[in-house]
């Protein structure tokens, strides 16, 4: 059984009709002004005091087919921004709207039909699996949770569940704990995929694996977004695997996106100083470039506390073109350039960028 | 850490205030609620009207709830009157009331047997926490050893076999078999080594549990601590062994313990009703065991009170202690 | 004349309930001083019980009865560790070689202060009064990058960042000025920007104390900018070692093509795909026969009569300083290297 036969396969029962009718070119997933603030409480009466301020005004689209990566240090968002699209969460503010529809404050109830089109895989392929049930029922759970009934029957569907994604579907029976750690992570994936997602939201899908079974797992989401045309959005601290992975890349920053934009561009000539400063930190597995290494940029100190972000541009206080104006007027995320949109009121490589586009 | 402790101060306070709110509705409003009728079991069953008439009106228990609940917490602080038929009585603070068997006041009748208490718990308190801890830390530092293997079962023994089985039972072989001991209570005022005679094998029955229990709470506790990375990295930096396991080990092993120590040490100062019982000592276990068969509503009622303040300021001062060894507890 | 730092056979085995764990199963190398040697590995390739084996730390925490076997010889500065009385090791022990670890959070205690920590390391192996060490403190601190180090050092390590926690660590290390020092993945736990300003402050120092280094790593990125030689462990043993440039850029064994092949790089133009290493870590107490990579190793057959699943290759000397143990011949492995890996990556 190919990849390709399990997707065109037997659509769900009861999946209902088809998405509704929108114009080609309109985003799958499309994010305006979402913020979240979590309160922080004191006291014997349990006041607000404060805020950790995790995601703020976040404005961004996801396109039909397409990997928009995010990436940023601890800190900046981007799991509480995958846990908002997902509907983890609750938005504090703002809207997320999904082929149209506004999500935003839709109940459990509401959200059920979107969970067979939205799914999530997660970071830690020891703990995201329960350790008392067997794979077969664990990746059999969303058709259990959504009333749907495969063609063929749920065992059947499993087990090509678990082919397509490289694990032997006669371990239907067994346990996580008899798998390692890459092959529980596809057990993750499995399960994400039963339902014929349209988005899958990837939280540090590999972060927690060694570096060889790390390119298995990124080269089998490859796959299957080829085969499968699956949306994703993959959040990820790794900047090499953000770039291999990713056709649109937003750079956060402390609750913010600083930069978005198409990858090549992004990692070819960086435009917001925070994109540069993180691209040159990164260590090059080249011992012959370690002597040359006038290029990095080192940032002084660490990142500020999002309970209390920096004024007006929260990266100026670690920013070494940083300017009066930063420290008091916030920048807004503007397309500069065609499809690149930074928040800096000093971008580098802006006249570079102008002229090769022009 | 000002703060800190203003803040437990203060929170203190009201949960003081609260108990005294909940044992007053419990030892006087819910039995009448409940159709049992406090004057009578004062008088006694066979009583005429009139007598427990007049005892409703001398404790105010006619008077609308408010204002019964104001003159218990006066007399608690201020003291009160009690005035009925022209005979006044003026109890001083802090006044938990008169027994109604003996008709003493109830705050002296206490304070008389606290000390009996208090020295049984504190010295079996000693007692159980150099045994127990000694005990567990030995066990985990050989973890799977005889010594260990052995210690654990004679902890089990502990934490299972009740006091009265143990306390009859060392009073059977050391005071009357052996007769090595006194089986009598003495007082500390009158003589010190009879005192401390009376006292060695309560001490022991009570700390048997009680070492039991911290032997294996400090066990699990220090195996635990012994697999953290900063025990490596003292070990990383050269120092002894023992430093490592008595100093950086140790600190963080007493946590738990202290919180245990808190709650049980409170708990006890209320009486340890076997204990007391089973070595026939005059402390507050007893008082509240008799007063309860007499239905002597105040001694209890003052006991309960007792038992509240204590574990009230013994957790007061563990959460003291918890900021002196955890400096991350000061920030919360 | 032997190396400053000399381990010759090393094993550490841990016996469980399941068997016989062999953690590092016959390991050697050589370090000098001034010099740093990265150990690059999986999870379970060993690379941190060498650390924690030369540092004498393999059974602290083990009480009980089933305790780690070492065997082998561990020469530091001409003393051989492992026959040497335990006391004077231990003395050895954050003096002459010290350790970083990777979770500066957990590795210190978070009852003392960073000040009180790092005078009781300077204390042990120091006869001077509380102020000096306390003095020694602020200056080390201060060396490491801390900013107002006066008034840091009476601070708790859950008051520090990341970053500042890792740079105390460092501190706390280098404070007897060890001949030897071992970063156990000292930069994982932190963030990238973070990270780049660790491993600045490492080498910087070691510039300064010219010790010895020994950096442990799953990241070939952190041993390529700090590592002088580079040394790959699987499954408990050394599978190659040799001059960091020679590594990366003529490597002899399959694995380390492997790992190369893994990740995706940011210094070359995008990938189409990643080269990854067909199935999982082998188990510790189930060693395959004959070279532990066989099961893993697109190469296995190549060599005659099956030699790959029967016998166990040694490490032969391919290059000058440059050792694989593989059963391929030199010339397949340069000409596999050349022709079939290298321009795929």
């Amino acid at each position: 059984m190919t990849i390709s036969e399990w997707s065109d396969g037997a659509a769900p029962a009861g999946s209902g009709g088809a998405a509704p009718a929108r114009p080609p070119g309109d985003a799958l997933l499309k994010v305006t002004g979402l913020r979240k603030h979590f309160p922080i409480k004191k006291g014997l009466f349990q006041r607000q005091v404060g805020a950790v301020r995790a995601v703020d005004e976040l404005d961004f689209e996801v396109w039909p087919g397409e990997t928009l990566g995010v990436v940023g240090e601890s800190g900046c968002g981007k799991s509480t921004m995958g846990r908002l699209i997902t509907r983890l969460l609750e938005p504090s503010a703002g809207t997320v709207e999904f082929e149209g529809t506004d999500i935003t404050h839709l109940g459990v109830a509401g959200m059920r039909p979107l969970r067979r089109d939205v799914q999530m895989i997660f970071q830690d392929p020891y703990s995201s699996l329960n350790p008392r049930h067997t794979i077969g029922t664990i990746v059999g759970a969303p058709f259990a949770l959504q009333h749907v009934s495969p063609r063929g029957g749920v065992k059947k569907e499993v087990q090509r569940l678990l082919s397509v994604v490289g694990l032997n579907p006669e371990h239907y029976n067994r346990y996580p704990h008899e798998f390692s750690g890459g092959q529980r992570q596809r057990i993750g994936i499995a399960r994400a995929l039963a339902l014929k997602p349209k988005l899958v939201v990837a939280d540090e899908p590999v972060s927690a694996l060694d570096v060889s079974i790390q390119a298995q797992v990124v080269n089998l989401l490859d796959d299957l977004q080829q085969e499968l045309g699956l949306t994703y959005v993959i959040i990820a601290h790794d900047l090499s695997v953000v770039r291999h992975v990713s056709d649109r890349i937003a750079v956060m920053y402390l609750g913010k996106i600083v930069e978005l934009a198409d990858r090549d561009s992004l990692y070819k000539a960086p435009m917001h100083p925070y994109t540069k400063a993180l691209m040159s930190a990164v260590p090059i597995p080249d011992p012959r470039r370690k002597h040359a290494k006038n290029d990095r940029i080192l940032l002084s100190g660490d990142v500020p506390s999002p309970i209390s972000p920096p004024s007006g541009c929260r990266f100026h206080t670690r920013c070494w073109k940083a300017t009066e104006r930063c420290g008091t007027t916030e920048p807004p995320l503007l397309e500069l350039l065609p499809g690149r949109r930074v928040a800096c009121h000093h971008p580098e490589n802006i006249e570079a960028e102008a002229a090769r586009g022009g | 850490m000002l703060a800190y402790l203003t803040r437990r101060l203060f929170a203190a306070a009201v949960m003081l205030v609260v108990i005294i709110m909940v044992v007053f509705c419990i030892f006087f409003l819910v039995p009448e609620w409940a159709g049992v009728d406090i004057a009578s079991s004062f008088v006694g069953k066979q009583a005429d009207p009139g007598a427990v008439a007049a005892v409703r009106e001398k404790l105010g228990l006619g008077d609308p709830i408010h204002i019964q609940v104001w003159e218990f917490f006066k007399g608690i602080f201020a003291g009160r009157t009690y005035a009925a038929g022209g005979e006044v009585t003026h109890c001083a603070a802090p006044c938990f009331g008169y027994s109604f068997r003996s008709e003493q006041a109830v705050w002296p009748v206490l304070t008389d047997r606290l000390p009996v208490t208090l020295g049984l718990a504190l010295g079996a308190a000693v007692l159980w926490v150099i045994v127990g801890v000694a005990a567990g830390v030995l066990s985990a530092l050989k973890r799977g050893s005889l010594w260990d293997r052995g210690a654990m079962v004679v902890a089990l023994a502990g934490v299972s076999l009740p006091i009265y089985f143990t306390g009859l039972l060392s009073l059977a072989v050391f005071a009357f078999g052996l007769k090595w001991l006194n089986a009598q209570y003495v007082p500390l005022g009158e003589s010190f080594t009879g005192w401390l005679g009376g006292m060695i094998l309560p001490w022991i029955t009570l700390a048997f549990l009680y070492a039991a229990m911290y032997a294996r709470i400090t066990r699990a506790t220090m195996l635990e601590v012994l697999g953290e990375d900063y025990i490596r990295t003292a070990r990383a930096k050269g120092l002894r062994e023992h430093t490592v396991v008595g100093k950086h080990a140790m600190r963080s092993t007493m946590t738990p313990l202290l919180t245990m120590l808190g709650m049980d040490l409170g708990a006890l100062i209320g009486g340890a009703i076997l204990t007391e019982s089973t070595f026939n000592l005059p402390g507050l276990g007893r008082a509240v065991l008799d007063a309860t068969r007499n239905q002597d509503l105040p001694i209890v009622l003052g006991v309960t009170l007792i038992t509240s303040l204590a574990v009230l300021l013994a957790n007061l001062a563990v959460d003291v202690l918890y900021a002196v060894i955890d400096p991350r507890v000061r920030l919360a | 004349m032997t190396a400053f730092l000399d381990v010759r056979d090393l094993k550490v085995h841990f016996p469980t309930d399941d068997g016989l764990v062999k953690s590092v199963d016959g390991l050697s190398f050589q370090l000098e001083k001034g010099r740093t040697l990265g150990i690059v590995g999986e999870s379970g390739s060993g690379k941190s019980v060498t650390s924690l084996g030369i540092m004498g730390l393999h059974t602290a925490g083990q009480y009980g009865r089933r305790k780690a076997r070492i065997s082998g010889e561990i020469w530091l500065d001409g003393t051989e560790l492992l026959s040497a009385d335990p006391d004077h090791v231990r003395r050895l022990r954050g003096r002459e070689m010290a350790m970083i670890f990777q979770d500066p959070l957990s590795a210190l205690h978070p009852y003392y202060t960073i000040g009180k920590q790092i005078v009781e390391a300077y204390r042990i192996h120091h006869r001077v009064e509380s102020k000096a060490a306390r003095r020694r403190a602020v200056e080390m601190l201060d060396r490491v990058g801390i900013p107002q180090p006066d008034k840091r050092v009476d601070s708790y390590p859950h008051e520090f960042s990341g970053g500042m926690r890792q740079r105390a660590m460092i501190a706390m290390s280098l404070v007897n000025n060890p001949e030897l020092l071992i970063a156990d993945e000292p930069t994982t736990a932190l963030d990238v920007t973070v990270q780049a300003q660790i491993l600045d402050l490492i080498r910087d120092l070691q510039k300064e104390f010219g010790s010895a280094v020994i950096i442990i790593t799953h990241d070939l990125g952190v041993v390529a900018e700090l590592a002088d030689d580079i040394l790959v462990m699987y499954g408990g043993r050394c599978v190659e070692r040799g001059p960091a440039d020679e590594v990366f850029h003529e490597p002899r064994h399959p694995y380390t093509w492997g790992l190369l092949g893994s990740m995706p790089r940011l210094d070359r133009d995008q990938q189409e795909r990643l080269i990854p290493v067909k199935g999982s870590p082998p188990s510790l107490i189930n060693l395959p026969s004959g070279c532990a990579f066989n099961p893993r190793c697109p190469y296995a057959d190549v060599p005659k009569d099956d030699v790959t699943r029967t016998i166990r290759p040694e490490l032969t000397e391919v290059g000058g300083r440059h050792w694989a143990a593989c059963h391929l011949s030199a010339e397949q492995q340069k000409r596999i290297w050349n022709e079939e890996i290298a321009p795929q990556l």
